[in-house]
């Protein structure tokens, strides 16, 4: 399997819609295939249309507030010794994370399409907030499913999606997490298809949802080559790219624009789940069997049934069994390393950075990056470049971390 | 001959001036033993062929009664070699033909090829695979020809005429028409002539496949079916499952009642 120079990763899948020919696809029931296929010409269509490229570069500037901060972490990268610590602060987007690209992408879509009605997914809720708050700007009715575990644990942003007028939706069958909730939008797709458009929060799902949403995130490393070239003057010769994964949208947009740059080294971080505990959510550290999950070829955590095993990790975001067909294909090639975080290790990071650096508060999710970034740092020397991606702000996880540390709030 | 034998369970049903009426439960729910009785119950009550679910957790396309039935035999420890073993149990007593509905990835984890020997040691005639649509499937639906399983491709009203041709051109004797966009257990809502209509489109392009109608056919309704070739009842039965094991009734039993009221409005 090797990848190629020169084309977006987005479009490096065969005519199945297959990356190496073997991770992503549709597979899906015969009565998705013909939404899938009005998407897939709409998008296509769209991806060259100059009118949609500057209506959805208004809305990222005005709405979204790209571009995001690039910023030296001094304190931190003092206190470590060795690499110099940087950081993409794609948590100051609106809404405080990386999800309100996809969101905003997949409203205009919508439109579009001439459907007024959007459905979708969360888990951590940062998805199904950004699209709550797309639904009300563009004035579409919204639906969002979540577990009935990630309601109760993120239950600030399922606060906001119902200001934002958004009808949640919560999921009690099995593990009542992110991947109940995506099956359920997925059904929910299925009946009501011609009326209604889905966005699949992440980059995870049939072919042209993975590529929609890593189209969309694609904005972090867009702007970011830019700040890092005003920064260095060039493309720094020894820099790592450090990213948490769960379904993979923000790393596959933080590291978009690099992949041709096979200096420029990408590390994503998986969840390790608690110490000592055998369930986690990270299928490409832990090498999981390959499997077909909300209808796409992928590592996938699953018992020798075929059954999707419950996943634990104390990042409600991460808390996926399964991960993008993008990242599959990445890891095979070996143009990224993946490797894991515990729920501890990213309780310490986040503690590290917030008290060195104040004005960067990671959540959970981008917590785990910034544990292989404290792991690695003082190992290297001064003149290697971190960044990581702060994809996401702690505010709502203040309870849980509050919790673990003993406070109460 | 498994493929042959599934096509005389049409015939002998046109033979009654009828439609073959086929009925969709989860093996091995809510066990192995009570899915067994309620298969042979199921039997007795006249049924032609009998659609075993092996049910999926992750699943994209069962409704809320099916889900049910699937998380029931799943957190009873029901596995693949259970619902084989069901349906094993089940034919050494009895004709009724047996076809599998199931999940790509419950074929992946299990092995294709062994999926099918499997397959064919516990007599299945046919297999329907929800998530694995034409003409994806191509592989593993040639595999199933080679081994006189019929693999049964899916339609649905969305399915263009271009793509139903190139379908219908592939297909094994057997196709499973979607009747309607939805999951599986919800109200028809679609009229009976408009499925009647697809189904005699669906026929004019291939005369010689026998077509099943799925999703959303109650007692109400399969009355209007009766001069297709088959339809399917499947959540009004797993409903009934449920509402037997809540009420500490038989399910086989009243399984069985529920058969042979659908066979007799089927047949009036």
């Amino acid at each position: 399997m090797k990848l190629e120079k020169g084309i977006p990763l987005i479009d490096q899948h065969d005519e199945n819609g297959y990356w190496g020919g073997k991770f992503g696809g549709n597979q899906i029931a015969e009565s998705l295939n013909y939404p899938i296929e009005e998407l897939t010409r709409e998008f296509e269509k769209l991806r060259n249309d100059e009118t949609f490229i500057a209506e959805r570069d208004y809305y990222f500037k005005n709405f979204v507030g790209a571009p995001t901060p690039f910023i030296k972490l001094e304190n931190l990268t003092k206190h470590l010794g060795g690499a110099q610590i940087y950081c993409k602060l794609v948590s100051k987007a609106t809404g405080g994370a990386h999800k309100a690209y996809n969101a905003v992408v997949h409203s205009l879509i919508c439109k579009r399409l001439g459907k007024t009605y959007i459905g979708g997914d969360t888990g951590a809720g940062y998805a199904g907030k950004m699209l709550s708050m797309a639904a009300a700007k563009f004035n579409l009715k919204c639906k969002i499913f979540m577990g009935v575990k990630d309601v109760e644990r993120q239950s600030i942003n399922v606060f906001s999606m119902r200001s934002y007028g958004a009808e949640v939706v919560p999921v009690s069958s099995g593990s009542q997490t992110l991947v109940d909730a995506v099956s359920e939008c997925m059904r929910w797709w299925t009946s009501e298809n011609e009326e209604a458009h889905m966005c699949v929060g992440s980059t995870v799902g049939p072919t042209i949802f993975v590529k929609i949403c890593a189209w969309s995130t694609a904005q972090i490393s867009r702007e970011m080559k830019k700040q890092v070239i005003d920064e260095f003057g060039d493309v720094p010769k020894d820099m790592k790219l450090i990213n948490c994964v769960g379904g993979g949208s923000s790393a596959a947009g933080f590291w978009n624009e690099w992949i041709d740059y096979d200096h420029v080294e990408l590390i994503g971080v998986e969840a390790g789940g608690p110490e000592g505990s055998s369930k986690h959510a990270a299928p490409l550290t832990n090498d999981s069997p390959i499997g077909v999950l909300h209808g796409a070829t992928q590592y996938v955590i699953q018992d020798d049934q075929g059954e999707i095993e419950e996943t634990e990790s104390i990042s409600a975001g991460l808390d996926y069994p399964g991960v993008s067909p993008l990242h599959c294909y990445l890891k095979e090639t070996g143009r990224a390393r993946y490797t894991s975080a515990s729920d501890e290790e990213a309780i310490e990071a986040f503690q590290l950075v917030s008290k060195n650096e104040g004005f960067v508060s990671p959540s959970l999710e981008p917590s785990h990056a910034f544990a292989e970034a404290i792991k690695i740092a003082p190992k290297l020397s001064k003149d290697t470049i971190i960044v990581v991606d702060s994809c996401g702000d702690s505010a709502k996880d203040s309870k849980i971390i509050a919790e673990r540390l003993g406070y109460k709030i | 001959m498994t493929s042959s034998s599934l096509i005389k369970s049409f015939e002998r049903a046109k033979e009654d001036d009828r439609a073959a009426l086929l009925t969709y439960t989860v093996g091995g729910d809510p066990d192995k033993k009570t899915s067994l009785n309620i298969f042979k119950s199921i039997a007795d009550s006249g049924v032609d062929i009998i659609e075993c679910g092996l049910g999926h957790g992750a699943n994209i396309g069962d409704g809320g009664a099916i889900q049910d039935s699937t998380y029931r035999a799943l957190s009873n420890g029901i596995k693949t070699n259970d619902i084989f073993e069901i349906i094993e149990e089940f034919k050494k007593d009895y004709e009724t033909d047996v076809i599998i509905m199931t999940y790509q990835n419950k074929i992946m984890a299990y092995g294709e090829d062994d999926f099918l020997k499997r397959c064919i040691s516990s007599k299945v005639s046919g297999i329907i695979c929800v998530d694995w649509p034409w003409p994806l499937n191509l592989n593993f639906a040639k595999k199933c020809k080679e081994n006189s399983i019929v693999f049964i491709q899916l339609l649905c009203p969305t399915t263009n005429e271009d793509r139903l041709k190139s379908i219908l051109s592939d297909a094994h004797e057997v196709v499973y028409y979607i009747s309607m966009l939805s999951t599986t257990g919800q109200k028809l809502k679609v009229s009976s002539d408009e499925i009647k209509k697809r189904f005699n489109l669906i026929k004019k392009i291939s005369p010689d496949k026998k077509c099943i109608i799925g999703f959303g056919i109650t007692a109400d309704t399969i009355n209007d079916f009766k001069d297709t070739d088959a339809c399917v009842v499947g959540s009004a039965l797993c409903r009934e499952i449920t509402r037997s094991i809540d009420e500490e009734l038989n399910p086989a039993k009243n399984v069985g009642n529920m058969v042979s009221d659908l066979k007799q409005k089927l047949s009036s």
